[in-house]
């Protein structure tokens, strides 16, 4: 019975009066993403990602239940901006290290922000050292990745009532706790279920974790990403410059560069490479039209790299996470800097015994107190995210800035992972 | 047990254990039938009470920004001196636990602590050795407290007084007789009165809509948790006129048709909890409270004291309103209003102590009385604190439409460059602002003033208030938790003197980001004086930022990336 009629974004929409706007939404096709709201259950608010205008009032959606007359906005350029932005903010909170995480591909969250189209995050990575508690019979909790949206302490009981999580602390130092006894109740698919509706990866069953391979989850889709084709592509006066170095990084994106296969052939014909890993040149000879920055910087050596690359080139990308912000060597960044080279040089199962030397000397770069994203030493012109990103991904930018050819990023381009 | 008694129960353990031990968290949670992290959620929730064991005096030193601006630094570190302990740190001694703690309401008396709840004020190095060298011999810390009443400082001429002016216990009660909820609802709203814990809500209404609740269930809840850095205006009628904050709350009941009603008291004022104590006694001796109270048949009203523990937080109605229940402070979805389902699924009215205290006055002398005093929008007259660069800190009853300049007047500032008004989520004010009248046509004041000279660094008090934010947040929804600690961050980079124009705009509009996003008022206003700031002191922000256009460059602070490493170098390595 749909009694009331509402609008969205100009549209007239009809619901039973009452509804919860996020599901009213969505009997009228319209889609807002949220990540703590379960139909069921009463509104959490915590994620506040369904941010939508109530007649001209910013609110939670899913905190609105919808009345003749409602004027709804979801999806003004605003509205996706903030949206946007609350999900970074989670980004920057926690430690989402997606190459390294168990749901990846399984990931609400993730899938979110793709589909957003996070390439960065405009807030500074905080860098908090969070815990993984593995001391329960089944499940692990990861402090590093959870959102704090609820879900799993309105879902999770145990067969006799019992809750499972719940927040502990407050402010800045909220967690979500679990309770061991509890938890030791939980049958086997009981604490899959709270990891599969966990829309992170803080939540995982012990042994289930890889249970479904990479590729084939909810959300990886097979990349159709299209090249824009070289044939097609009006040459300039001459040929393009382009540098290419790698910092703090594994060599993965410039992998990923060659990965173009024949189509290097089609590249030279419109490039050139000067200073580059691929070339072997060592020192700009000539100005670049762009320069492609893999890895972030965690030494002083790396800064005075990406500062060069700064001066001789028009246009200067950060290509994978690591550049992006700071990615797998940034794992070290929860740690103090002296804590690590305690442990890499005077305590790790390797070194001699009684070892004192902590390497040093003008000639080697000094280590820096964390691993910083480009974009915190230079100004960064354009991100590719990914780990590494995309083949075609990364030449599809290049050729877009070098030669103004149109192309969009496609989803499944779009990886963290 | 019922959940509702929990809080009253961590403090007996708290109290008398020092702590709540594992043990008591397991009892707890068969008693309510619940996991044992839910108690410990509740547990964790509150500043106040530990998990592990704490020395027998626990002191709590203020760490808000007037205090910083007061040797909250020196006396912090002379306290860890004379104890041999660490703010924070449990199980150093069995004599003392430190920490820090948010605004306690003294902001006149700086630097300000509690010894297990006694205020002590005007610390120096000096007076903690004393004290500390006191409690050692034994002394018992009630008495070593201070007197800390604040002083009144101002009142208008007799005939413009509302509030501090002679109270005789029953005045306003005994015209209930003569009167009908109407016709008391009529009275209020001749006066517009309006809630004065900083929202505005006209009171009236609230009350009107409690009374036609279907609901039969009514609940009157006093808010007494002022914990607003800078505020003390509560405080100084809960120290003086206890009596008209109770007659208030009757007043509310008789309205509504209410029968039991709750007073909130902030943990932090806990030293004032015998007084209130006591007041009620004596409205029970009267006849004033019970049952057919003052002389009206089957008017039954009751009122208790909660004390809180330790949560800014709950200073929100529904926050208020989980905390009494039992649960961790988190201010619920705005779906329905207390006055729908409220405490315990009653209709609950929540109003602040001053608001209370006010309509009581109204109905004792009359809406004729109020009405002669004030501005056309705001009638009778404010209580602001006053605190900061001030010759007379303490309170101020003034008219409704006084101006800011005439206050900083009376008050005696010096040298006044910064004025917050209502606390760190109320108004950044300059110079500019100083001829503004206090009242709803022009600057709405909560109640606190707090004056700051033109020696006072503006990023010390932007960086304090955003600390206080982070920690004082309730965690549950990301755009305060987390923007929050964004906010700290970009701080410090513009302490570090690396900050570019780019830096500024970034921050007004995450500050927007979190203003839309938050879901109570905490998160909302958490960055209101931030952003205020930026505009009001320009000047003062464009000496420390680069200007730049939108692709400027971005400035590293490469000595501080590598102080670490040549830190641990320089004492390992030769
Ligand atoms: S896959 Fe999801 S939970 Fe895991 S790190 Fe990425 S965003 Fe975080
Ligand atoms: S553990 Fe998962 S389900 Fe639970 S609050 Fe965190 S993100 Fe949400
Ligand atoms: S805005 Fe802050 S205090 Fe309010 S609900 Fe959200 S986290 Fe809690």
């Amino acid at each position: 019975m749909k009694n009331i009629s509402f609008n969205i974004d100009g549209r007239i929409c009809s619901a039973t009066k009452g509804e919860n706007l996020i599901e009213a939404a969505k009997q009228n096709g319209i889609f807002i993403p949220t990540l703590c709201h379960f139909k069921h259950l009463n509104p959490l608010g915590s994620c506040r990602v369904c941010i939508v205008n109530l007649n001209g009032h910013a609110i939670a959606g899913c905190s609105v239940f919808v009345e003749e007359g409602m004027q709804i906005e979801v999806n003004t350029p605003e509205l996706l901006d903030t949206r946007k932005a609350i999900l970074e903010m989670m980004f920057v909170e926690g430690n989402h290290f997606c190459p390294s995480c168990e749901k990846s591909g399984d990931c609400q969250m993730q899938n979110l922000a793709y589909e957003t189209g996070i390439r960065y995050t405009r807030f500074p990575h905080l860098f908090v050292d969070r815990i993984v508690d593995a001391r329960p019979e089944r499940i692990v909790v990861n402090q590093n990745r959870c959102i704090k949206c609820k879900r799993c302490f309105e879902e999770v009981e145990t067969n006799d009532g019992y809750k499972v999580f719940n927040f502990s602390n407050k402010g800045n130092k909220t967690i979500v706790s679990i309770d061991y006894e509890q938890e030791a109740k939980l049958s086997e698919t009981q604490a899959e279920y709270a990891m599969k509706i966990c829309p992170t990866g803080s939540i995982l069953v012990k042994g289930k974790t890889f249970s479904k391979p990479f590729g084939d989850r909810i959300f990886d889709q097979v990349s159709e990403g299209k090249a824009i084709a070289f044939d097609k592509i009006n040459k300039k006066g001459r040929k393009m410059r382009i540098a290419t170095t790698s910092l703090a990084g594994c060599f993965g994106c410039h992998m990923s560069l060659l990965d173009i296969d024949l189509g290097i052939l089609d590249v030279i014909e419109l490039v050139e490479f000067n200073k580059s890993p691929l070339t072997d040149i060592k020192k700009f000879t000539q100005h670049c039209d762009i320069g492609l920055v893999e890895g972030g910087c965690c030494n002083t050596d790396n800064i005075e790299v990406l500062r060069t690359f700064r001066e001789n080139c028009d246009v200067l990308i950060s290509v994978g996470e690591c550049a992006i912000w700071g990615g797998v060597p940034a794992i070290r960044n929860t740690i103090p800097v002296e804590d690590c080279l305690r442990e890499a040089y005077l305590e790790s199962l390797t070194s001699e015994e009684n070892e004192t030397v902590i390497p040093y000397h003008e000639d080697i770069p000094k280590i820096l107190n964390k691993v910083y994203p480009n974009h915190e030493i230079v100004k960064i012109d354009y991100h590719i995210p990914g780990c590494p990103p995309n083949a075609n991904h990364i030449w599809n930018v290049v050729k877009n800035i070098l030669f103004e050819e149109e192309f969009s990023v496609v989803y499944p381009e779009f990886k963290y992972d | 047990m019922k959940r509702s008694k929990l809080l009253t129960r961590l403090w007996e353990l708290q109290n008398n254990e020092g702590y709540i031990s594992d043990k008591a968290v397991l009892e707890l949670s068969k008693q309510l039938g619940v996991s044992k992290n839910e108690i410990e959620g509740v547990v964790t929730f509150y500043h106040f009470f530990h998990r592990q064991p704490t020395g027998k005096y626990i002191i709590y030193l203020n760490n808000s920004i007037l205090s910083e601006f007061k040797g909250f630094k020196k006396v912090k570190a002379a306290f860890e001196f004379e104890t041999g302990c660490t703010f924070g740190k449990y199980g150093q001694s069995n004599l003392f636990s430190l920490f820090e703690t948010s605004c306690i309401g003294l902001s006149d008396q700086e630097c300000a602590a509690l010894i297990n709840f006694q205020p002590v004020t005007h610390l120096t190095p000096q007076s903690v050795k004393k004290i500390i060298n006191q409690l050692k011999k034994g002394v018992n810390p009630r008495s070593i407290a201070h007197n800390v009443t604040s002083k009144i400082q101002f009142t208008p001429k007799p005939s413009k007084t509302v509030f501090f002016k002679k109270y005789e216990l029953g005045n306003a009660l005994n015209k209930l007789k003569s009167n009908t909820s109407e016709t008391i609802l009529q009275e209020l709203k001749k006066v517009e009165l309006a809630g004065k814990g900083g929202a505005f809500f006209p009171t009236a209404q609230k009350w009107e809509i409690s009374k036609n609740a279907s609901n039969s269930e009514k609940v009157i809840i006093c808010n007494a948790d002022e914990g607003e850095p800078g505020t003390f205006k509560d405080k100084s009628i809960i120290e003086n006129l206890p009596g008209l904050i109770i007659e208030g709350m009757i007043i509310a009941a008789f309205v509504t048709g209410a029968t039991n009603g709750f007073i909130y008291l902030r943990a932090e004022y806990s030293y004032l909890k015998s007084k209130l104590e006591n007041t009620l006694i004596d409205f029970y001796h009267h006849k004033l409270l019970g049952e057919n109270c003052c002389g009206i048949a089957n008017f039954n009203f009751n009122i208790q004291i909660q004390l809180g523990a330790g949560a800014y937080v709950c200073g929100a109605e529904t926050a208020l309103i989980e905390s009494l229940e039992g649960f961790r402070g988190e201010p619920r979805l705005r779906i329905q209003y207390p006055t729908e389902n409220g405490y315990l699924g009653s209709s609950s009215i929540v109003n602040n102590v001053e608001t209370f205290a006010k309509a009581a006055r109204i109905i004792e002398l009359g809406s004729e009385y109020i009405l002669k005093i004030g501005t056309a929008k705001s009638k009778g007259t404010k209580i602001i604190c006053i605190a900061g660069d001030v010759a007379k800190p303490g309170i101020y009853e003034v008219e409704w439409g006084t101006s800011l300049k005439k206050l900083l007047e009376i008050s005696q500032a010096t040298a006044p460059y910064y004025v917050q008004s209502s606390g760190p989520s109320g108004d950044c004010l300059n110079e500019s602002d100083f001829n503004r009248k206090i009242c709803k046509e022009d600057l709405l004041c909560g109640g606190s003033l707090m004056v700051f000279n033109r020696n006072r660094n503006l990023l010390k008090i932007l960086k304090n208030y955003t600390k206080f934010f982070l920690t004082e947040s309730c965690g549950s929804c990301t755009p305060c938790r987390a923007g929050n600690q964004i906010i700290y961050a970009k701080i410090k980079k513009l302490k570090q003197g690396i900050c570019t124009s780019q830096d500024l705009k970034e921050i007004v509009e995450w500050s927007a980001i979190m203003q839309k996003g938050s879901r109570c008022g905490l998160g909302q206003y958490a960055t209101n004086t931030f952003v205020q700031s930026l505009a009001k002191f320009e000047k003062y922000f464009d000496g420390i930022v680069t200007t730049c256009a939108e692709n400027c460059d971005v400035e590293f602070d490469m000595e501080k990336a590598v102080y670490d490493y040549n830190l641990l170098i320089k004492n390992t390595q030769n």
